[in-house]
């Protein structure tokens, strides 16, 4: 019998003795920002990763490209990220292979609600936010809940960082809670929808201890991914 | 007893009188409110004329940053400093409460105040208070005796050494010091060091940030540097965020004409 193990641990209290339950889960820190336009979404994510007080890498994509027009980006526990899109990876060739065309992202983002809630009592601890262009031709962004609550949005701001980015995106991308007539409100092209993502995460680096060091800003429209770097505090 | 001579006027030092109350709330469920922490760099060095302290400025509530540029390197006496870090009113309190009794002590005593004194005063303090004052600190300063640095743990154990760090940055600032700390550093190449000590606790501890401030003490003069290096630039934002006139909805006080006046007449009380 193993000398540490639980039973020999006596189930009253003992003066020096501590036994400290398992603990799977770990927050990895990170923020993800995506905004949809009309022919195309905007997904951005810092590359830090951290845990505690400590930075584990600088340079992490947090962005995964699950087909030519579907990114999915994931934060949370980076290690249930890694578990999480590798299933839904894998999913997706199956479906490749039995269908022989590539998966939508409405059916993507159909099936990471399901991969998750699957794991219902024992959830993948992560956010994510689902970007991609659906079967018309549209931006499209799902966002999720840890357990598989899914939701189509036009903008969203998720991880660390989330609470403290989506009233500004709510402000500068839905225009709430200002007094504009509909004429006034300028469309939303490409360049002001990656302007506020970036912006955004200056912001955040700014309060935020977990976002920081760069933004990696993926660009899916019907062309491709274009791919953006941007800089932020080190600190 | 009241007498008339001396009302009754509240007890000196803590209240503790909502500890019991506050101890059923926690194990209730209830969550208190969050401290600012300074999840700091801390740093001081003995070098050849006498002693350099720096620390970084990052406030932290947990994972939020509540003040960008605080000021660690508290004020003790003319000739002694001190770095804290911990609960930021904490540090702040007791190096503040620490400098009034330093200074009656001069005043008492007509000398210049060593520090040792001071070490002591902290350390008994601290030591009182079980741990539950939670201030770390760095203490420095040049006396009579030559250039002196301590670092204090929060239960109230003291090491004098030549060079020390705290903080949760303390061993990020350590190798910079283990690696290149010696006897009788030039004041140029001491101010470097701790400068490249607090930079490696800002850029590789999340809990410490912004800019590095400096203070060198020497054997008849003091140089507070705030903000000795901004090491780290804002980022440029690309668009304008002003809003323009009349964006918020608002009521204009001709709209609240009143329409009821309403008399209040106070209860009888028994």
């Amino acid at each position: 019998m193993n000398s540490f193990g639980i039973e020999q641990f006596p189930d009253y209290k003992v003066p020096g003795v501590q036994h400290v339950d398992f603990s799977p889960y770990e927050s990895n820190g990170g923020s993800i920002v995506a905004i949809a336009g009309d022919d195309f979404v905007v997904i951005a994510a810092d590359t830090r990763l951290s845990s505690g007080y400590s930075i584990h890498s600088r340079e992490q994509s947090k962005l995964f490209e699950m087909s030519p027009k579907t990114v999915l980006g994931s934060t949370g526990c980076w290690c249930d990220t890694l578990s999480l899109t590798g299933l839904v990876k894998v999913r997706m060739q199956m479906y490749e292979h039995t269908h022989m065309k590539t998966m939508t992202t409405d059916a993507v983002a159909q099936m990471l609600s399901i991969v998750m809630y699957n794991r219902r009592f024992f959830p993948y601890y992560v956010s994510n936010i689902l970007a991609g262009l659906d079967k018309d031709g549209k931006g499209a962004v799902y966002s999720y809940d840890p357990i598989g609550h899914c939701e189509r949005a036009t903008y969203r701001a998720g991880g660390s960082a989330g609470a403290l980015l989506q009233p500004v995106l709510d402000n500068q991308i839905g225009y709430k809670n200002q007094n504009l007539s509909l004429d006034q409100l300028p469309p939303l092209t490409k360049e002001r929808a990656v302007a506020v993502a970036s912006d955004t995460f200056i912001s955040a680096a700014e309060r935020d201890i977990y976002t920081g060091d760069s933004v990696l800003i993926n660009i899916i429209t019907a062309d491709g991914i274009e791919k953006r770097e941007l800089q932020l505090r080190k600190d | 007893m009241t007498l008339d001579t001396a009302p009754d006027l509240p007890r000196a030092g803590f209240n503790f009188d909502n500890c019991r109350r506050n101890a059923a709330l926690i194990q209730g469920g209830f969550k208190p409110p969050t401290m600012t922490k300074t999840g700091t760099t801390i740093v001081g060095i003995i070098y050849k004329d006498g002693v350099i302290l720096g620390a970084d400025t990052r406030a932290t509530e947990g994972p939020i940053v509540s003040d960008k540029n605080c000021a660690k390197i508290h004020y003790l006496a003319k000739n002694i400093y001190c770095c804290g870090a911990g609960t930021a009113a904490d540090t702040e309190m007791t190096t503040d409460l620490i400098s009034s009794q330093l200074e009656l002590h001069r005043l008492n005593t007509e000398r210049q105040v060593p520090v040792v004194c001071a070490n002591n005063i902290l350390k008994q303090m601290l030591f009182r208070y079980q741990g539950h004052i939670s201030a770390a600190l760095v203490l420095g300063g040049v006396d009579k005796y030559g250039p002196h640095i301590y670092s204090i743990h929060p239960h109230g154990s003291s090491d004098k050494l030549p060079y020390a760090t705290m903080g949760s940055g303390s061993l990020a600032a350590m190798t910079v010091f283990e690696s290149r700390w010696k006897p009788d550093l030039s004041e140029e190449e001491g101010k470097k060091l701790v400068r490249d000590a607090i930079a490696s606790g800002i850029f590789n501890d999340l809990g410490s940030g912004s800019n590095v401030d400096l203070c060198v003490i020497r054997k008849d003069s003091t140089e507070y540097l705030r903000n000795y290096e901004l090491a780290n630039k804002k980022g440029e934002r690309q668009l304008d965020y002003r809003f323009k006139k009349g964006t918020t909805l608002h009521t204009t006080l001709k709209d609240l004409e009143i329409t009821e006046r309403v008399q209040v007449v106070p209860m009888e009380v028994s």
